[in-house]
């Protein structure tokens, strides 16, 4: 292994780490704030106790959001120097500004939050939670123009061998970004629903502080409702827009070898990958088609012609990503998608009836859809980042050309294993507290304890 | 002044607030083992940094940011040259930023007590490694014509750079102590006090070295002159008052003298430095400046404007959520961590 393929290892790890826990995050953040404000303007306290109780587990996911965030910091001039040489006139600024927008936001008011329970007003204090997720979901608007600036370069002139900044207002005006921002922000709440929904399933389901479980079930089932059919909604419109803007990402998420008009929808393939081209494929005529233009016709490029086109344009490479991560991640997001949009349809639906889902013949296997977006999440960033390879900046630099060329491969090889084990230990750590504080459920009326306080006293 | 400048300034701004923030809880998790001699006491010091520890800390991921957007090349050079003295901060970082939420949320006392060790190893070890860091920026470290860091990871530990990672590493103890000294009362504050009279000597005694040390090791007499002016003759003045004020038992002064003491300080780093960011041992033509690191005009004509309109807005209410805080604790107080 060299030092380009274990930096690429070590940015995966990190990355999928980081956002196992920015979902949640960005949806609980929300949740938690509009408990508090019921709270603050009714008085009621079973509100209170709702903010409190998810508080608490916001704030254990939270730690590893911040400490798996300050790696992803520093990790472009540690491992990928010639990158930051090169788009660091327009990369950074979105950075930087995220730093001075969101962080402190995001930090300075979640210590109010946490210590100033009764040292300001109940409205102030609500107040301080909406400021934390504000600052959590502006913070993903500026890593995401980031994001977008290297899945389709705008603003910007090669001046001496480096991309310059032309146009700030078009780097915020990126369509790009325009999809990405609410499909990620969107999947945040759903994931922040789908774990409110599961957790309080699995207390009413032991009959345990029913009053506070079961308008929780009610709020994330409105909420998530809504947010994974937007999710869906965006997704869609994703896909459309790759077909114009990275047409090899889409040509190998369906392992469309060749051009096809109409073009068939892949539901099961089975490729050979060095020769580009199917063992087996079950394919659905013309949806392809109407997925990408909402229409039963139209040329959808295949990954032979892409790479052909490609050797014209950029020179000899090989311009063709792991078609099967691309293939299978996609699946996997979508499905997930769906199952978690027939899962708030099923509640939705008792709520309705006025039944309550505990009476669902197999609601006791419901808590475990809280896996379901996070394996959403992270495949739909693997998707997004590996179906843009070879490129690190989407048909400006390759990825083999941006990693720092002083490092060894034993320095690389030490920090991915380090960093391996220890994120997975401590997201271990994580994971039992989070599992912990869940089964205890809130503390009772009489209580005064701070949220966090719980386990200590 | 250029923008080039205006940012070159910026920039030291950050890490210089970023040094007097985190510097005070570097210093208290430092002192945790220390001074938390029950649980109860433990809790207690934890919590006087509880609600801006993180705040604090932002300040180095905003340097962060900042440098890599005003200077992309100081940013490339000096991470990836730095790597495994980085790492290794990170690391600590991140042990010390999870130990806060999860040492208290589990009654057993290995738990808890390896999270006290985990917060008093990710406060040591990046306060003695970012005085090594910034030791090595103005002492000069190999740099080749393509702006590559050549040297490996021993070259950084010079004895020069291990003197000013040692006055970082008791600066900030020292500045912790005193910040612990004003946050408590009755036994707590006296034990703080006590602390900060038995390391202000030492302290005083290893920076005197390091500002006789920096004639020999780095080219401050032509940047500075042999009287080096106010800001670096302020860091030593500034620390010889707050010996006066701790041994005067005057926490608020004191700590006042302990911030001035390391803005001083810092600011003679970078104003040793500039207007290079990195010195090249190899050939002073290699070094890195504020000119050949910079990013392009309209870059940073737009980055002026961003931190014009909100670092203002920044300070203003980190600022306030100081002075929410501003009561000393009691091991009665309610407490979170
Ligand atoms: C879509 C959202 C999203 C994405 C793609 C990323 N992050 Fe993140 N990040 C967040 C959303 C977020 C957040 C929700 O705002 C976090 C999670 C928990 C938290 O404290 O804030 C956060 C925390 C966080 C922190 C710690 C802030 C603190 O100390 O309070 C840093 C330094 C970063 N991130 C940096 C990055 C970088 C450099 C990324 C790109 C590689 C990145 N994040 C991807
Ligand atoms: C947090 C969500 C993200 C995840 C899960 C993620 C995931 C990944 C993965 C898996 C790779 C490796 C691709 C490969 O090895 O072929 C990668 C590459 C990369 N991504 Fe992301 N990414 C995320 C966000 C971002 C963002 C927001 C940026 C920019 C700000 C970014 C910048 C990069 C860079 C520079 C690489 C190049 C290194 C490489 O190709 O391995 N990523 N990312
Ligand atoms: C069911 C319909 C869905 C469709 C059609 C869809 C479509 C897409 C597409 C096309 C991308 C790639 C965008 C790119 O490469 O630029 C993507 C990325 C992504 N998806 Fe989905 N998605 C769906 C559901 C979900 C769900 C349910 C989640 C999580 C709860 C999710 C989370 C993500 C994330 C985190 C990314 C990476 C960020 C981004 O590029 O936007 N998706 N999705």
């Amino acid at each position: 292994m060299d030092v380009l393929n274990l930096s690429q290892w070590q940015f995966a790890i990190t990355s999928v780490y980081h956002f196992f826990f920015v979902p949640l995050t960005l949806g609980l953040s929300v949740l938690t704030a509009i408990m508090e404000t019921i709270y603050a303007s009714s008085g009621q306290e079973v509100y209170k106790r709702m903010a409190k109780f998810w508080g608490t587990l916001f704030l254990i996911n939270f730690a590893m959001g911040v400490v798996t965030g300050i790696v992803q910091e520093f990790q472009f001039g540690m491992n990928w120097s010639e990158y930051s040489r090169y788009v660091g006139d327009i990369f950074g600024v979105p950075l930087a500004i995220e730093a001075l927008l969101a962080f402190f936001l995001e930090s300075t008011f979640l210590g109010l939050w946490i210590f100033g329970w009764d040292k300001v007003s109940k409205g102030l204090h609500a107040a301080f939670i909406w400021l934390v997720a504000v600052g959590a979901n502006i913070s993903a608007l500026w890593i995401l123009i980031a994001n977008s600036f290297m899945q389709h370069p705008v603003g910007y002139e090669l001046e001496n061998g480096r991309a310059v900044m032309t146009d700030f207002g078009a780097l915020l005006a990126n369509q790009y970004v325009w999809t990405q921002f609410p499909h990620t922000v969107l999947s945040g709440f759903t994931t922040g629903a789908v774990f409110v929904f599961g957790i309080s399933l699995y207390h009413l389901l032991r009959k345990k502080d029913e009053d506070v479980f079961r308008r929780s079930l009610n709020l994330a089932t409105v909420f998530g409702s809504i947010s994974i059919l937007l999710v869906i909604l965006v997704g869609h419109s994703q896909t459309q827009q790759l077909v114009r803007l990275q047409p090899m990402k889409i040509a190998s998420v369906e392992a469309l070898w060749e051009s096809m008009d109409p073009a068939s929808f892949s539901l099961f393939t089975w490729g050979d990958e060095a020769n580009l081209k199917d063992r087996f494929a079950l394919r659905i005529p013309n949806l392809l088609s109407i997925l990408a233009y909402n229409q039963p016709t139209g040329l959808v490029k295949g990954i032979r012609n892409l790479q052909a086109e490609y050797e014209q344009q950029y020179g000899p490479g090989d311009y063709v990503p792991s078609v099967f991560t691309t293939y299978w991640t996609f699946r996997i997001m979508v499905g997930a998608g769906l199952l978690i949009f027939a899962l708030m349809g099923l509640s939705l639906y008792y709520i309705v009836r006025n039944k309550p889902l505990t009476s669902f013949k197999w609601a006791r296997f419901l808590p475990l859809a809280i896996a379901l977006p996070y394996l959403a999440n992270s495949t739909g960033w693997l998707l997004t980042e590996m179906g843009r390879q070879p490129w690190v900046v989407y048909g400006l630099l390759k990825t083999e050309n941006a990693f720092s060329p002083n490092l060894t491969p034993g320095m690389v090889l030490a920090s991915v294993i380090i960093l391996t084990l220890v994120y997975g230990a401590l997201m271990a750590a994580d994971v039992y507290l989070l599992v912990k504080f869940a089964r205890k459920g809130p503390e009772q009326p009489e209580g005064l304890e701070q949220p966090g306080a719980a386990g200590a006293d | 002044m250029d923008l080039n400048t205006l940012w070159f300034i910026l920039i030291a701004v950050l890490y210089i607030g970023f040094f007097v923030l985190e510097g005070f809880d570097f210093g208290v998790g430092i002192l945790l083992p220390f001074l938390g001699k029950d649980d109860a006491r433990r809790r207690l010091i934890i919590n006087t940094i509880g609600p801006h520890w993180d705040g604090n800390e932002v300040w180095l991921i905003t340097a962060g940011g900042a440098t890599f957007a005003a200077f992309p090349h100081w940013y490339a050079t000096l991470f990836s040259g730095f790597y495994l003295p980085l790492f290794i901060i990170l690391i600590a970082l991140i042990f010390r930023g999870v130990a806060f939420e999860f040492r208290s949320k589990d009654e057993n006392p290995r738990w808890r007590s390896f999270w006290d060790w985990a917060i008093f190893g990710g406060s040591a070890v990046p306060a003695l490694l970012f005085g090594v860091a910034f030791t090595n920026l103005m002492h000069g470290v190999p740099i080749d014509a393509n702006m590559n860091y050549t040297g490996g990871f021993w070259n950084l530990l010079n004895p020069f750079a291990l003197l000013g990672g040692l006055v970082s590493l008791l600066g900030f103890i020292l500045h912790g102590a005193v910040f612990l000294s004003l946050k408590t009362e009755g036994e707590m504050m006296n034990s703080a006090l006590r602390a900060a009279r038995r390391l202000w000597p030492p302290t005083v005694a290893v920076l005197a070295a390091f500002v006789v040390a920096m004639y020999f090791f780095t080219d401050v007499l032509k940047q500075l002159g042999i009287n080096p002016g106010p800001i670096p003759i302020g860091s030593v003045l500034a620390l010889l008052a707050a010996g006066y004020f701790i041994y005067s038992r005057r926490s608020g002064w004191a700590f006042a003298m302990t911030a001035l003491a390391i803005v001083f300080s810092a600011a003679t780093i970078f104003l040793v430095l500039f207007p290079r960011v990195m010195v090249s041992s190899i050939d002073p033509s290699f070094s890195l400046t504020i000119y050949n690191a910079a990013s392009g005009q309209y870059t940073l004509r737009t980055m002026s404007i961003v931190a014009l309109v909100f670092v203002p807005v920044v300070l203003a209410y980190q600022g306030w959520s100081y002075w929410i805080f501003r009561k000393r604790l009691s091991e009665k107080a309610e407490m979170h961590y």
